[in-house]
């Protein structure tokens, strides 16, 4: 599903290499995790597979299901299947959560080529999603993510998540600044999407947001490159005895 | 498309939605209402002499009073200097290169029937998607009252050019006793109300533009609503330049005797041209003792090329007179259109307890110029007015709110509150805010908050992953920016204004 091979990536204001080097395949229907130490490269990777601003790829290539994503928008890539839950969700004052997904499950289905949803079926299918989410009428009807609290940030992430439906998700820490009720519900909300024909990549500092959503592989991120990959035993690893051993070992 | 059966035949009807629907489509294309009608057209001889004023007097068939009264305003313009103070920038207007009066041909004579209508006219209509039944009734079709209507009712006012061709719904107002016609008619069928109030809100010798609409003005609408009443539905003026060179001055007059309701909407459009184009309007609103005027506008003027080559030069006085207690009055605005705007829609406040409110949306691209904002003048006791401008600035636009808010010693314990924000898009753009208040008594209460922010790169960036294209992304979160105003707008309009929104900011990103 995505295939990532040799991934170099710099900034684009600085002559600073952060990506050295990254490959990773992750199939349809599995759940890869990414754990590393701080400043190893985890967000980048995130922000360089779905679009933003500011970074060079210097060489190798990132595809998802054989489409080049480098080469795309990131409406275009996310038209295509990738959606990123982000670690900061943006606030937008002034349009209401609602008005702002339904503007971009319909901008995705028209880049498709695909029939617009209706407003009926768009107002019944978000009920019942956000229903399972626990995120009330009111949470849809106030701006985007205007005045949330951390978790109700990341739930609403989960909630974009379900209307759209991607191929491919990447959750970037989704568990920081997470009280254990609030991951669990985010946990829950993510285990329901998955499916055969889904992937995900899930980034995070901590075993136990994969206490809740169990991981099929383990990748563990150092300086810009993965150094190790194990089953979900490696996270439980690195739970016990930091990255300082795997870091070693690999030195 | 065969006249005589557009009343009977649903067909046609269907036809003409369906264009109206494709008009909607097409707004992805640049200035949507770019197109001119090419009807033949009666001028006037270029520039401005006495014998003009007198021959637009005589073409509206108006009593000797009102030609003096134009000549007297002549007299006066000739006296008057441009004003400079605003924050834009045109080259020198000639004004002796001007048609002051044009209109269509076939309207010389009153239609009797849609036969005797030029049917691009009636084309016309159909691109500023003013509705079937409405059209029918503008164009004077015999029985078009009759017609069902689509949707909820709006009385329609079309100004072409320089003349009304036409007003819906005349009958069922009368019914309930108000009076919405063109202003033209007005003078000769209820010369006791326009006498009275005509030039007593925005007086002749008010500015260079005033005086100069005073003159020359050729049509625009009147309303009165006589005590008591609410109006039946909303009223609506649509204003239209189409021939070349010509100015539009066009002059409205609202007034809402002692407890009466009205909510007046207005929108324009202009064709697409490399010259620009003058328009100066005066609408002067008169609210007497617990009365309520709400006053909407869609300005779509043509805004000129990427370049600045062509557009509208907008220079409007727009003043409401609370004249009695508790008297309110509510401006709304959505300015994207013009080259240059020059606008203060202004609330005086004469009466104990009246209250004025003003909403607006200010959007410059490219190299469009605005100066624009509104006055409150407070004179009666506890008088409140609320200020709330949202300006947007985008390419090499230069957007300016300049605004006013007096305290007259007798206004005691008056309020204001005034909210001004401005957004950036792009880096070459600016935004000003020129805020003056006087204050002349102790009991009254004065707060402004004004801020400046720009299209956040991550808000951008938010929109853009979930798969919207940047300029459906600012356009998003423009229009959120602006929603306080557009919460203000009748719906119809606010729908209107928000596609407006979206199609005024194309090509301000990437």
């Amino acid at each position: 599903m995505l295939s990532i091979k040799n991934l170099h990536v710099k900034l684009e204001e600085e002559d600073k290499q952060i990506l050295k080097g990254v490959d990773l395949e992750v199939e349809a229907g599995k759940v890869h995790a990414i754990m590393g130490p701080n400043g190893s490269g985890k967000s980048t990777l995130s922000y360089v597979l779905s679009g933003k601003d500011g970074y060079e790829v210097t060489d190798g290539s990132a595809t998802l299901e054989g489409n080049d994503l480098l080469d795309l928008e990131p409406e275009e890539r996310a038209a295509a299947g990738l959606f990123l839950a982000f670690q900061y969700p943006v606030e937008i004052p002034g349009v209401g959560n609602m008005t702002f997904l339904r503007t971009a499950v319909n901008a995705q289905r028209k880049a498709r080529g695909e029939e617009e949803m209706s407003a009926a079926d768009f107002l019944k299918e978000i009920r019942a999603k956000a229903k399972d989410l626990k995120i009330d009428a009111d949470m849809l009807k106030r701006p985007v993510n205007m005045g949330f609290s951390g978790g109700e940030k990341k739930r609403n992430e989960i909630l974009q998540m379900a209307m759209l439906e991607p191929k491919m998700c990447i959750l970037d820490e989704t568990d920081s600044g997470l009280d254990v009720d609030a991951m669990k519900l985010v946990a829950e909300g993510v285990n329901a999407l998955r499916t055969e024909g889904r992937g995900f990549l899930v980034i995070t500092h901590y075993q136990r947001l994969l206490d809740h959503i169990k991981p099929d592989v383990v990748h563990i991120m150092s300086d810009g490159r993965i150094i190790k990959t194990g089953g979900p035993e490696l996270a439980l690893e690195v739970e016990n005895n930091g990255y300082a051993d795997i870091l070693a070992e690999v030195a | 498309m065969d006249n005589m059966t557009l009343k009977e035949n649903d067909g046609v009807k269907e036809g003409v939605d369906q264009e109206t629907v494709d008009a909607v489509r097409e707004v992805g294309g640049k200035y949507k209402y770019g197109w001119s009608t090419d009807i033949e057209m009666e001028y006037a001889p270029k520039g401005l002499t006495p014998d003009i004023v007198r021959l637009i007097s005589e073409k509206n068939e108006e009593p000797e009073w009102m030609t003096e009264w134009r000549l007297a305003a002549y007299d006066r313009w000739l006296t008057k200097k441009e004003p400079d103070w605003a924050m834009v920038d045109y080259p020198e207007i000639d004004f002796q290169d001007q048609y002051y009066y044009a209109r269509p041909k076939s309207m010389a004579e009153k239609p009797k029937s849609l036969d005797d209508v030029d049917p691009k006219l009636l084309d016309t209509y159909k691109k500023l998607g003013i509705p079937l039944k409405e059209q029918m009734i503008l164009a004077g079709v015999e029985g078009a009252e009759d017609a069902p209507a689509e949707g909820r009712k709006v009385a329609v006012d079309a100004v072409f050019d320089s003349v009304s061709v036409g007003t819906t719904f005349q009958e069922e107002l009368k019914k309930a006793g108000v009076i919405f016609c063109s202003i033209s008619e007005a003078i000769r069928e209820h010369p006791e109300l326009v006498r009275k109030y005509l030039g007593s809100v925005v007086p002749v010798s008010d500015n260079f533009y005033a005086t100069l609409n005073s003159a020359v003005f050729s049509d625009g609408s009147f309303v009165y609503v006589p005590p008591g009443v609410r109006c039946p539905m909303e009223l609506s003026t649509y204003f239209r330049i189409n021939a070349e060179n010509t100015g539009q001055f066009e002059r409205t007059l609202i007034i809402a005797d002692k407890g009466s309701y009205v909510s007046y909407l207005e929108g324009c459009t202009a064709p697409q041209r490399d010259e620009s184009q003058l328009h100066a309007a005066v609408v002067e609103i008169i609210i007497e003792e617990d009365a309520e005027v709400k006053y909407s506008t869609v300005q779509n003027w043509y805004p000129g090329d990427e370049n600045g080559k062509g557009g509208i030069y907008n220079f409007v006085t727009k003043r409401a007179d609370c004249r009695g207690d508790r008297a309110k009055v509510m401006w709304t605005q959505v300015e994207t259109g013009s080259a240059v705007t020059w606008k203060y829609p202004s609330c005086i406040l004469r009466g104990d307890d009246s209250q004025g409110e003003f909403y607006s949306i200010a959007i410059a691209n490219n190299m469009q110029q605005a100066d624009t904002g509104t006055k409150m003048v407070h004179l009666g006791k506890r008088t409140k007015s609320r200020i709330v401008s949202k300006g947007i600035s985008a390419g090499k636009a230069q957007n300016t709110y300049r605004g006013l808010v007096s305290m007259h010693p007798k206004a005691k314990e008056s309020r204001n509150y005034t909210q001004c924000d401005s957004l950036l898009i792009g880096s070459e753009c600016g935004a000003h805010t020129v805020p003056y208040i006087e204050v002349k008594n102790n009991s009254s209460r004065v707060e402004h908050e004004a801020t400046t922010s720009k299209v956040d790169d991550d808000q951008m960036f938010y929109c853009r992953s979930r798969g919207m294209d940047e300029e459906e992304a600012v356009a998003l979160v423009v229009n959120g920016f602006c929603k306080d105003v557009l919460q203000a707008l009748p719906m119809e309009f606010a729908m209107e204004a928000q596609a407006l929104v979206a199609i005024s900011l194309e090509g301000s990103v990437g």
